[in-house]
């Protein structure tokens, strides 16, 4: 057999697992079946990979390494992905997501600068209150998905893709000089510390155990410093990226490796690595940059409309609002969708059909679902294919097969609103 | 000693669970030595096991352990023929997707019809029940070009 197509959606960055035409797997240090000089290769740029602060603890649990965005990260631990996925379901995983670029934004008109950068409201979010958004571009596409926390710290704080930690820095970087020489104040922090993501329905009873605070006074989309089982200086925010109840903990890098033991003594608790990662948050409808949502794609084809804050959908003041604004009224001619089949499982690329057998769009994601047993996808079809209930067909292997356009999320989510 | 001697493993007999690569195979004291029925591996990590002049054909259990847990498994028809290389099938695991090459030259008898609502037999036990297909032998010489177990353990290594 070939490892013809692994399929770890790894985005814009082309990072993408997928193996060269003589058949590759391209797993660092994983031992996989492949060719010898192309194994070679591949050691030779695991060298050049960033690692995090977790990088030796990964590999002491055992952790198999591969590439994403420039990072050397866990894709998996000892249990399989499907072990490990529904671990994250029914109790608690541990995800290292250190290599996402953590930035405060400080000054009197941080405010100002973020919404010139993005499609939200921030100015009306409440203290300590975050939203997803994007970063957009003059033409109306999607730099970057985003999450920006206005804290009562004096500082903006914001989580965004690994994958576009270059460009969003250079963006972000670039509008800070415009600002300064406009005369603003403001400043940018990009982080140094490590980032977890703890998730599932047993993580308020695991985390509680080391907080002083009331964990249940942390509701969805908001965030507190706190000190977490004796690590003082973590953020909490209380989201991720699983659909289930969770917290994301940026702390201090010297301190994570203690903290992420502490939390593997309770039974409840997993390591997770990035395969369990991509099949949770796509069973939770939630789009990967780079595959589901990229420079090509706007808000209204990507049905984010949502993101877009009721005043700046007036103001327009974002970068690409006199593209986006009037596509909500006029519709777009594409849209994402999710979609529903059995049989072979659908892939990113796979052609989406019309039940005449017409190519009507393409999956840009895709995975069997651990949960459902079916296969999900999302992918973009012909606006007049796009609603719910919609028979559809893909093509796996040169066969057309039936599938559905379905609602997402896929699996319902449980997200904590208190 | 002369070498491993061996017992026919039975297709559809349970591996013993430590048994890694060298399930098929089992130590006794017998002086004789079944030849026909060890297993031929390709490089591609199929193995083929001649029973009754049929070849059943499966994948290794390294090959099950890089791809995880098999949701899937594409079959060809029965009676489909089959070049040496040719794709005939898939596998699909969450993450993966991993076509399958015909180790011989030979046509399909049978498919193993347990993997449609069974995908994980091939990663339990992935040189018994996981068999995938069986197929006729049309040029027996072909196997001689296999990699016998001692030789595919060796190239696995290398691979590490």
């Amino acid at each position: 057999m070939m490892w013809a197509r692994l399929t770890v959606g790894a985005g814009a960055s082309g990072l993408g697992l997928r193996a060269a035409g003589d058949g590759l797997l391209r797993f660092v240090g994983a031992g996989c079946a492949g060719r010898r000089q192309q194994q070679s290769r591949a050691a030779s740029t695991e060298t050049a990979l960033k690692k995090t602060p977790l990088f030796d603890f990964h590999r002491g649990q055992e952790g198999k390494m591969v590439e994403f965005a420039g990072w050397s990260m866990p894709v998996q631990y000892k249990d399989s992905h499907i072990a490990s996925h529904m671990h994250t379901r029914e109790h608690c995983s541990i995800f290292d997501v250190s290599h996402m670029l953590q930035t405060n934004v400080h000054g009197k008109d941080r405010v100002k600068f973020m919404e010139s950068l993005v499609v939200a409201d921030i100015a009306e979010l409440k203290d300590n209150q975050g939203t997803l958004t994007l970063f957009t571009n003059e033409k109306g596409g999607i730099i970057d998905d985003l999450i920006v926390t206005k804290t009562d710290q004096g500082y903006l704080y914001v989580v965004s893709n690994a994958g576009c930690a270059d460009k969003d820095s250079v963006h972000m970087k670039a509008r800070l000089a415009e600002f300064k020489y406009a005369g603003f104040d403001v400043d940018l922090e990009f982080l140094d510390c490590a980032l977890i993501a703890v998730q599932g329905p047993t993580m308020s009873q695991v985390l509680q155990v080391g907080l002083k605070e009331d964990l249940s006074k942390l509701t969805f989309m908001t965030s507190a410093l706190a000190t977490v089982f004796g690590v003082p200086n973590c953020r909490l925010t209380r989201c991720g990226y699983t659909g289930e109840d969770g917290v994301e903990i940026s702390v201090p890098e010297s301190r994570v490796v203690e903290l992420t033991e502490t939390l593997l003594t309770n039974s409840e608790v997993k390591l997770a690595g990035l395969g369990a990662r991509d099949s949770l948050r796509l069973e939770a409808g939630l789009c990967l940059y780079g595959n589901d949502i990229d420079e090509t794609t706007t808000p209204v084809e990507a049905t984010l409309v949502w993101t877009i804050g009721k005043r700046r959908r007036q103001a327009k003041d974002f970068p690409g609002a006199d593209i986006i604004i009037p596509q909500i009224k006029a519709k777009t001619a594409r849209k994402r969708v999710g979609l529903v089949s059995t049989g072979p499982p659908v892939r990113q690329h796979t052609p989406i059909l019309s039940p005449d057998g017409k190519v009507i769009g393409e999956v840009t994601s895709g995975c069997p679902s651990p949960c459902l047993k079916k296969n999900i996808a999302m992918g973009y079809v012909d606006a007049a294919f796009a609603k719910n209930g919609t028979a559809i067909q893909v093509e796996v292997r040169k066969k057309a097969v039936p599938a559905t356009v379905s609602k997402m999320p896929f699996v319902p989510t449980k997200y904590y609103t208190g | 000693t002369s070498g491993v001697l061996v017992q026919p493993q039975q297709p559809g007999a349970e591996c013993p669970e430590d048994s890694g690569d060298y399930c098929g195979l089992q130590e006794t004291n017998s002086p004789f030595v079944f030849l026909s029925v060890a297993l031929k591996f390709t490089d591609k990590h199929e193995w083929v096991q001649v029973e009754g002049g049929v070849g059943i054909v499966g994948i290794s259990n390294y090959a099950q352990e890089a791809l995880g847990d098999v949701v899937y498994c594409g079959l060809p028809e029965v009676g489909q023929r089959l070049e040496q290389m040719d794709e005939f099938g898939a596998l699909e695991s969450v993450k993966a997707a991993s076509e399958l090459y015909s180790p011989l030259t030979g046509e399909v008898t049978e498919i193993n019809t347990e993997l449609a609502e069974n995908p994980g037999l091939v990663n339990k036990d992935c040189y018994a029940k996981g068999w995938i297909i069986k197929m006729t032998i049309e040029k027996p010489e072909e196997l001689d070009g296999l990699m016998d177990q001692a030789a595919y353990d060796k190239f696995v290594t290398s691979l590490e």
